[in-house]
């Protein structure tokens, strides 16, 4: 019984995670942790802006592998590598797991801005990745 | 005296035999690879490197690239690779403390000095003792394999970029065959040589 509980509740669960709850349920993390109200448009910008990557010795931005359109795929600058399109609203598998999308922030926002990102920074990255 | 001679004769063939029969056995295996693998446990294997059987590995590592069988570099170059993640060939491939170790532990367990496979045991010994390979597409035994594959075929060829990515010529190595008659060089076709 008690199985059978627990598999209901994972079916009843897991998929049911869309991305809006995940993204409002880190958002809501976010400004505990001290950001204020987030913007697409803060985000969108960030997204285009250039920083000197050193290893690569050239000036990268996250659109420089995910493309400037989130609604496209995308090109690992390096590898080659395709990047499945970013927006939730043509790749459905986007923003629903909060692990992940902790993980790229954290290696990321490194790799490319040299830090990591502020939570105010994620919520913008967030709700733009969203509009889309 | 004489005894002793026939003794020694007797052992010599018995030797002889053996070691005939061994080298037949071995180059069976080797030309067909994975033929009776049902057959046999994958630590006996030695025509094919095991396979790579641990989930979180395939699903982390394989987000990015091949998901390299442990099989192919020594135990010192896991540790290294995995206590590095955060400039991994570059890019930034940070994971949980507990992913990391995990991974790592799996790595380890199976790595080219844990195992008793034929390319495991050819890459060991292509490596100094006191070399520490990060990438085995720089180990002796790997560029001697390759050395007749021209340039423009792998760094030259848009849809191979480089050797690391094996797949795109290797078709059959993420079943652990790297077997030369079925390498099929991505834009390009079948290598024979």
């Amino acid at each position: 019984m008690k199985y059978i509980m627990v598999l209901a509740m994972l079916c009843f669960s897991y998929p049911a995670m869309a991305s809006e709850q995940v993204v409002q349920s880190l958002l809501d993390q976010y400004r505990g942790a001290g950001a204020d109200a987030f913007d697409a448009s803060r985000g969108e910008s960030m997204w285009q802006q250039q920083y000197l990557q050193p290893e690569e010795e050239k000036k990268v931005s996250c659109a420089s592998c995910h493309s400037a359109d989130l609604r496209s795929s995308g090109m690992h600058m390096r590898t080659g590598k395709i990047i499945e399109a970013m927006a939730p609203s043509v790749n459905a598998e986007r923003l629903t797991d909060p692990e992940k999308i902790e993980k790229w922030f954290k290696r990321n926002c490194k790799w490319t801005m040299g830090r990591e990102c502020t939570v105010q920074e994620k919520g913008d990255f967030l709700v733009f990745i969203q509009s889309k | 005296m004489k005894q002793q001679n026939i003794w020694g004769m007797v052992l010599l063939s018995g030797c002889l035999t053996f070691s005939l029969a061994t080298l037949g056995w071995s180059d069976e295996d080797e030309r067909w690879g994975g033929k009776s693998k049902q057959d046999k446990n994958v630590w006996e294997r030695t025509s094919d490197v095991p396979l790579v059987t641990n989930k979180n590995y395939q699903t982390e590592c394989s987000a990015c690239h091949f998901a390299y069988q442990p099989g192919f570099l020594p135990e010192r170059s896991w540790k290294k690779i995995m206590g590095s993640l955060d400039d991994h060939f570059g890019e930034n491939a940070e994971l949980s403390d507990a992913m990391t170790q995990e991974i790592e532990n799996f790595l380890v367990g199976r790595a080219a000095d844990v195992i008793p496979n034929r390319f495991s045991r050819s890459i060991l010994r292509s490596i100094s003792a006191g070399e520490t390979p990060l990438r085995i597409s720089k180990t002796a035994y790997f560029e001697r394999k390759h050395d007749e594959i021209p340039n423009r075929l792998v760094a030259g060829n848009p849809k191979v970029r480089s050797f690391s990515n094996c797949l795109n010529c290797h078709t059959t190595g993420d079943q652990g065959s790297f077997d030369e008659h079925r390498v099929n060089i991505a834009g390009f076709g079948r290598w024979d040589d």
